[in-house]
């Protein structure tokens, strides 16, 4: 069955995936109708053969798990060869450039890799310097489109639509590629946003447009459909960001008790792994409001989709 | 359009005798603006030339005194595959300079009379004059003050730990004293440097958007204050280079208020481009909405360019217009380019790997011809700001006056040409400008009546 025989390829084609901010609404759409798509015929069982004979390089060198695992299945299941192009062992591990080492990669006849990199903008280098076709899995602080895209699927499966939606996301935006895509993607999709953390973490977001900077947890949730809080990284808190994670705990940290805050019912995400105890209480982590195994779940269909299309 | 390059000569070739007919002649030190001649022999401007001169028809272009750069990273030592003396000196006067200041942060530092010397040596023979900056620390490492006297003594006209600050306010205040009696200037790159670790450009909405972290202005503007109290209380000269903020010039203003022996320069970079470039906007700075609270529209295509990651990072669209408003109104004495260049492996890497620094010899006229063909520079305003202005803060000045040392610049305002590695002459080619056309292409350069460029139809 070929790709086109499941959904239109979007309005303009387009050769990467650098991050989902230059994607329309209608683009955006069509990458969660085709992933929602891609979900039900995998689960039954359907043979996806659209990257049939075409090699998938995964260049993780930056250390992850559950985005490499979702990408491989995603890949595989599209019916693409993987190959594994991480850090360790690899040319980049003994000092070579990234751009040297995509060069290589390309004249082995690879065409697309799934690029995950410590620095903010790599992918778009990837993407200036080389043939190949790039899918961002993740640059330094700058983006992460596929945990975008499912996020936004996972709140649509929900919600049942964005348009109007009230959601909010607490935590350490300034260092956060997760946040930065889910701002244009949820934007984009007609979703009123407003975020919240301590005053060194939401920095500069003030001037983002069409969304709210809160001042206080409460102001952040109130009202809030939905709550998507991030991840704080550990070290932060001895970068003076915060006092101490105890504190950030303290202040902004999601409880069964102050999800009362927001509408009642509302679910609440986080892109994983969770700090438990920070921004997240274990047992509302674990709580039928948690998406977060959802999350997990709808990773491989978005990035199926991702794929699907830019090969379309 | 792009015209091919010109012959170069030395500082210690014999002094040439010529006769530039029917250009513009700008002399902002004299206040000479019309059209004219220029005649020179023996190595100054003359009256009267001799029989047999050589007579260049210089019309439609300006003949102005020789610019004066306060800030050139010639990489000499250890850094020959970027640029060296003769390269830099190369690319100097191809864009007009009669003068380079080469800055002390090689490998090693020039720390030590013995590195003052062998750099010294090197000019003698090279396409500019070649002035030396000293390391201000020894090794610049920012704990011991260098042997300044002994510095002084090999010829350096300031010293600097360029690159950084003086870190301690301390060690700041005993280099500013023993400085005040032997009348050297400190340059001074005013950063603080716990402020601006792991910085990585300026803090606005460009920054937020693109995931690089913010530079705060206070890293600038602590330091230019603090200097300023230091050489207040201590008499010395202090120079404040490559000023990137309005608050940082706002401070400086102050200072000259006060009667302080204050100066400052300011990159062509820092006015004309600005952080919005990294996300792919490439529209002069002054083209640009200073009121605009958005970032500009990722560019794939451009977006990321490390050859824009520069120290200090570039400024905000409405910072860059209120440092050109200072050059205009005279509060900045100089544009000095900062040319700082780097070999591809440095910069063909993602933008917190890339090596800070663009080159800027040789795209500074272009640049500020920009802003004056804008309206928002006068020309002698800016000549001024290339030759005079620069060249009386070391010591040196640039007249057209009868009798003067024949520094002196002819261009052709209405002719382009393209930044592209054929038309530069500089080693490097990091430059975001490449493939941009410029307007201004210079003819000839002329050095103490030397010709070192020379790009006339007869040259």
């Amino acid at each position: 069955m070929t790709l086109a025989a499941i959904a239109p390829p979007p309005a303009a084609t387009r050769r990467h995936l650098l991050d989902v901010d230059g994607l329309s609404r209608a683009e955006l759409e069509a990458h969660l109708d085709l992933a929602a798509e891609l979900r039900e015929r995998r689960a039954r069982g359907e043979r996806l053969g659209g990257l049939a004979g075409q090699a998938v390089g995964m260049a993780f060198l930056e250390p992850s798990t559950r985005t490499r695992v979702s990408f491989e299945l995603a890949a595989r299941a599209l019916g693409a060869d993987v190959i594994d192009l991480s850090a360790s062992g690899s040319s980049v591990a003994k000092g070579e450039s990234l751009v040297d080492t995509l060069r290589t990669l390309e004249r082995t006849g690879i065409e697309t890799v799934v690029l995950r990199h410590a620095s903010s903008g790599a992918p778009y280098l990837a993407a200036r310097t080389t043939g190949l076709r790039i899918v961002n899995a993740g640059d330094g602080t700058h983006a992460h489109p596929t945990q975008a895209l499912l996020d936004v699927l996972t709140l649509r499966d929900v919600l049942g639509g964005l348009e109007g939606a009230r959601i909010a996301i607490v935590g350490d935006l300034v260092h956060s590629r997760v946040a930065r895509s889910e701002l244009h993607a949820l934007v984009t999709l007609g979703a009123r946003v407003r975020v919240g953390g301590p005053p060194a973490m939401v920095a500069g977001f003030g001037a983002w447009p069409g969304i709210e900077v809160a001042r206080s947890l409460e102001a952040a949730l109130e009202g809030a459909d939905a709550v998507m809080t991030l991840r704080i990284q550990l070290e932060r808190a001895a970068g003076g960001a915060v006092p101490s994670l105890a504190e950030y705990a303290r202040t902004w940290g999601l409880t069964t008790e102050r999800m009362a805050m927001a509408r009642r019912g509302a679910p609440v995400l986080h892109p994983g792994p969770t700090n438990e105890g920070v921004e997240i209480s274990a047992e509302l982590a674990s709580s039928p409001r948690s998406l977060i195994g959802r999350q997990v779940e709808n990773g491989v269909a978005a990035r199926m989709a991702v794929l699907a299309l830019l090969s379309a | 359009m792009t015209d091919g390059l010109g012959r170069f000569g030395s500082i210690a070739d014999e002094p040439a005798s010529l006769l530039l007919r029917g250009a513009r002649v700008v002399d902002p030190t004299t206040g000479r603006d019309e059209v004219g001649d220029v005649a020179i022999d023996g190595g100054v401007v003359v009256a009267v030339l001799r029989d047999g001169a050589r007579i260049i028809d210089a019309t439609g272009w300006v003949v102005a005194p020789a610019f004066c750069d306060l800030h050139a990273h010639l990489r000499q030592p250890g850094g020959e595959e970027a640029e060296d003396v003769a390269s830099g000196t190369r690319a100097a006067a191809h864009s007009g300079y009669a003068t380079v200041c080469a800055m002390p942060n090689t490998d090693p530092p020039l720390d030590t009379p013995a590195q003052v010397a062998a750099v010294l040596a090197a000019g003698a023979g090279a396409a500019s004059r070649v002035r030396v900056v000293g390391a201000a620390t020894r090794g610049r490492s920012g704990a011991m003050l260098a042997d300044l006297a002994a510095l002084h003594d090999a010829g350096v006209v300031a010293v600097s730990d360029d690159g950084a600050a003086i870190r301690s306010a301390r060690l700041a205040r005993s280099l500013l004293a023993y400085l005040a009696p032997l009348g050297l200037a400190l340059f001074e790159h005013a950063e603080d440097a716990t402020l601006a670790a792991g910085t990585l450009l300026r803090g606005g909405p460009t920054a937020t958007r693109l995931g690089l972290p913010a530079w705060p202005v206070s890293a600038e503007v602590t330091i230019v204050e603090r200097d300023i109290a230091l050489a207040e209380e201590t008499g010395a000269r202090l120079h404040l280079t490559h000023l990137s903020s309005a608050a940082g010039l706002d401070a400086v203003r102050r200072a000259k208020e006060r009667g302080l022996p204050v100066t400052c320069d300011v990159t062509p970079h820092h006015l004309a481009l600005a952080d919005t470039w990294a996300a792919g906007e490439r529209r002069w700075a002054w083209e640009q909405d200073p009121e605009a609270t958005d970032a500009p529209p990722v560019d794939a295509e451009l977006a990321y360019d490390a050859n824009l990651r520069v120290n200090p990072p570039l400024a905000s669209v409405r910072d860059a217009q209120a440092l050109l408003d200072g050059l205009a109104d005279g509060t900045i004495d100089a544009i000095a380019t900062d040319h700082a260049p780097h070999p591809p492996q440095r910069k063909l890497v993602p933008w917190d790997e890339a090596a800070p620094g663009m080159i800027g010899l040789e795209t500074a006229l272009g640049i500020g011809l920009a802003a004056v063909a804008a309206g928002r520079l006068r020309l002698p305003a800016l000549l001024a700001a290339l030759g005079d202005r620069p060249a009386r803060i070391i010591g040196e000045s640039r007249s057209l006056a009868i009798g003067q040392p024949a520094d002196l610049v002819a261009f052709d305002p209405g002719a382009s040409w393209r930044v592209e590695r054929a038309s530069l002459t500089s080693r490097s080619v990091n430059t975001p400008l490449l493939g941009r056309e410029l307007r201004g292409v210079v003819r000839l350069t002329v050095v103490g009546g030397r010709v070192t460029y020379d790009a006339t139809a007869g040259g």
